[in-house]
């Protein structure tokens, strides 16, 4: 189509769709987040924003730094691969300013039965018990000691 | 579990996609379809519809701008979404959606409204006075040109922008077809032949609403409607609703014939779940219905009132059929477990933000948005500078 | 009267102006990484191993989760199944009270194998939850870890739609997706995931692909190791040890 006086109104919607191509582009070289693409398709700083959350539960390591008694203790039994925090809860608060965060000791009617109450679904090699009719209402600790509990 | 039976994921219970992204996929194909159906006289020569060219033009418009609302109602940080323009990702069929919209925003629907309004929007800044005057001078973008020739021109350049519209439409609404049909995920939404579905689905309803909206503009205006025109959309209307329901019967028998690991518990959910809206609604009223009154049209003879009321009713159960299939296919996928072992319930709310309440404005808005366009663009033939 | 190349030039540029102003206002991310930070990510490649066997469903793994990653009420980043298989292996009897958070009532029907699925998100190598997603909001790390950036997530949930194991949810006060994060914030400082500190039997182990000495490997040689949904071909890096086929 040869470009004649008649046609030159169709350069104006093209100028108006360039300029906002244009807008676009700059607006879009300001705003893109920094180093957005440097490892994958996401932006390298959500890492660091993941990585940085703080911890609740302070892992076994740190719990046996000073608790090496109830870490032995464990150790010989048939606890051994029970961690600490399984039983005692997350102590990461604990871990991090022991003086003034104690932590607070669990139920242990409530606490042993999740493990160890009876279940049909249970792998049958693991010691399982119905506590109503093993202990008739007894608290478990009457007689095992949690950190080494085999009689 | 309130409302679940059986055994479901945990996470799965709740419901994700609501409402709102049911009203998406239909208001984007009401777009596709008028769309269309405009182009059918503007590049397939189709010329007895051309009555409604404008008219379609004008709904397409109406309802495109509407169509990124109930997204924006249901994101989660909707502040956000300008991050699908800085950072898209190119395997995400979601992400091709801000462009495309905004393509077929601007340099189709937009550009051919331009085009083909040109000499009235001239003219209106030379005749109208007050805010109008200025609202048609800054539409005329600065040229008040409209000499045969510069007009001859805008034919030309309309006729392919048309051309390239008509893929655009099908992108524009193919894309939500991919983006359930591409979830291996899901079963009830994994199949090539989504995309395809729902572009028939789409013409349907979007040719059925250009249909009702002619229909009521012209009682509205007390003009005599054009019943070849009327006879002409009602038969494409027809056809076009044949091909789509062939392919949701096709998808329907394999699956049934297939019957692989989904397909018991997907067949219970139907049966159950989903009777009353993808049976009774989007089958039997939605579509057999239609297409019953449809054909007989094609078939007899009837006089001009009997067709007129034959049609708009099978218009409007054609709008709700199709309604019901876009609810069928995304709420309905997301009702059954994807460990085949239970079913969910979707409860709709009335005031809530993705509730019946907002739903409905936004299903309303597109017509309120058509009126002001008519008032401002008229489609009316009588009114038209005639063309070489 | 025409508007003429001036006045058009200077709308299109007071336009620019303003859009570009509003869209500044949108937060910028960057920070620098930490001092002193010896944790190298491309020496790393996490998965898990799960053994069925081992597992007892006391639910500890669920509720360290929970404390440790501030996972909302109702929503679960890992949970335990219970399935009861007859022989009529289409229809086991699953069930999952609240994820099994507070553990399982006891099981009740007889003649059934009967066992416990811990599930988590598998950190699949080929996501099609990564996929999917529009702007990159959630990845995989280069260490094999699918995360989802909090800042940047729209809340589309088409993540969640596409994971075929069900391990997302939408947060429902941040309003974003949220899932397994593989604890990263612990095992990139040489810690255990929560869910495997807890776990009082060992039937979560924490593995590192990329480490020689790492047990996995010997496990993958030796045993017989499944993963969920492998028609799927995600590229699970979850392994179950003693899985059995009814399991979904």
């Amino acid at each position: 189509m040869p470009f004649s006086r008649d046609s030159g109104h169709l350069v104006r919607p093209a100028v108006v769709l360039l300029a906002g191509l244009a807008a676009f582009l700059a607006i879009r070289s300001a705003v893109v987040p920094r180093g957005f693409g440097r490892y994958g398709h996401y932006r390298p700083a959500a890492l660091d924003l993941i990585r940085n959350r703080p911890l609740t539960f302070a892992g076994q390591a740190q719990c046996v730094e000073c608790h090496d008694e109830e870490a032995k203790l464990r150790a010989a039994g048939k606890h051994a691969r029970v961690a600490c925090e399984a039983c005692h809860g997350p102590q990461a608060a604990h871990a991090g300013d022991f003086v003034n965060v104690k932590p607070q000791l669990p139920d242990v009617a409530k606490l042993c039965a999740r493990c160890h109450e009876q279940d049909a679904a249970k792998p049958k090699t693991f010691p399982q018990v119905v506590t109503a009719e093993h202990s008739g209402g007894v608290v478990c600790n009457t007689c095992h000691q949690p950190h080494n509990p085999h009689l | 579990m309130t409302g679940v039976d059986g055994f479901m994921y945990p996470n799965e219970v709740e419901l994700q996609w609501s409402l709102l992204i049911v009203i998406y996929p239909y208001v984007t194909g009401l777009v596709a379809g008028a769309f269309i159906l405009a182009s059918l006289e503007r590049v397939f020569k189709v010329e007895a519809v051309r009555p409604t060219y404008r008219l379609a033009l004008l709904t397409a418009l109406a309802f495109l701008l509407v169509a990124p609302l109930p997204l924006q109602l249901h994101l989660g940080h909707p502040e956000r979404s300008f991050e699908m323009y800085l950072t898209p990702h190119r395997s995400s069929a979601m992400a091709m959606f801000g462009f495309v919209y905004l393509w077929y925003l601007t340099v189709v629907l937009l550009v051919e409204i331009w085009l083909e309004y040109r000499a009235d929007i001239v003219r209106f800044a030379q005749t109208r006075t007050g805010a109008a005057r200025w609202i048609y001078r800054v539409l005329t973008l600065g040229s008040q040109n409209v000499s045969p020739a510069a007009l001859k021109i805008d034919d030309k350049v309309g006729y392919i922008v048309t051309v390239i519209g008509i893929p655009s439409a099908f992108l524009l609404h193919g894309y939500v077809g991919f983006i359930f049909g591409s979830v291996k995920a899901n079963p009830w939404w994994s199949t090539p032949l989504m995309p395809i579905v729902f572009l028939f689905s789409a013409m349907s309803s979007g040719i059925a609403a250009v249909l009702v909206l002619y229909v009521v503009s012209m009682k509205l205006r007390k003009t005599t409607i054009d019943m070849r025109c009327l006879d002409t959309i009602a038969k494409y209307l027809f056809y076009i609703f044949v091909i789509d329901f062939s392919l949701e019967m096709l998808d329907l028998v394999q699956r049934t014939y297939e019957a692989d690991e989904s397909f018991r518990s997907l067949d219970f959910m139907v049966h159950t779940r989903l009777w009353t809206s993808q049976v009774l609604v989007q089958i039997f009223l939605g579509t057999l219905a239609p297409l019953s009154l449809l054909a007989a049209s094609q078939l007899w003879t009837f006089a001009e009132k009997v067709r007129r009321k034959l049609y708009v009713t099978a218009s409007l159960l054609t709008l709700v059929g199709i309604f019901a299939m876009r609810w069928n296919v995304v709420i309905g996928g997301q009702l059954f477990s994807k460990s085949f072992l239970g079913y969910t319930t979707y409860k709709v709310q009335f005031a809530a933000r993705e509730g019946l309440l907002p739903a409905s404005a936004l299903l309303i808005l597109p017509f309120v948005l058509f009126f002001v366009l008519v008032k401002l663009l008229p489609p009316w033939q009588e009114l038209k500078v005639s063309k070489t | 009267m025409d508007i003429t190349r001036r006045e058009l030039l200077t709308q299109c540029s007071k336009l620019l102006v303003l859009t570009g102003t509003a869209a500044l206002a949108f937060e910028r991310g960057g920070q620098a990484p930490v001092a002193g930070d010896t944790y190298q990510m491309a020496a790393h490649w996490w998965g898990m191993i799960i053994d069925i066997d081992k597992c007892i469903g006391c639910g500890n793994c669920v509720r360290a989760c929970s404390k440790e990653n501030g996972v909302p009420d109702g929503y679960f980043r890992t949970w335990v199944e219970r399935y009861q298989v007859t022989e009529d292996r289409e229809h086991p009897f699953v069930e999952s009270p609240d994820g099994a958070i507070n553990g399982f009532p006891p099981a009740t029907r007889k003649d059934v194998k009967s066992f416990f699925v811990p599930k988590i998100c598998n950190h699949c190598a080929d996501s099609p939850c990564t996929q999917v997603c529009p702007v990159g909001a959630t990845f995989m790390s280069p260490d094999g870890v699918v995360l989802i950036d909090p800042d940047y997530c729209l809340g589309c949930r088409y993540c969640i739609q596409a994971c075929p194991y069900g391990c997302r949810y939408f947060h429902p006060q941040k309003e974003i997706a949220d899932k397994c994060t593989l604890c990263y914030h612990r095992i990139t400082k040489g810690l255990t995931t929560a869910c495997c500190e807890a776990c009082p039997t060992g039937a979560r182990q924490l593995v590192d692909l990329k480490n020689p000495k790492d047990p996995v490997h010997e496990i993958l040689r030796t045993s017989k190791v499944q993963v969920l949904k492998p028609q799927m071909a995600t590229g699970a890096k979850v392994f179950y040890k003693n899985l059995d086929g009814a399991v979904r």
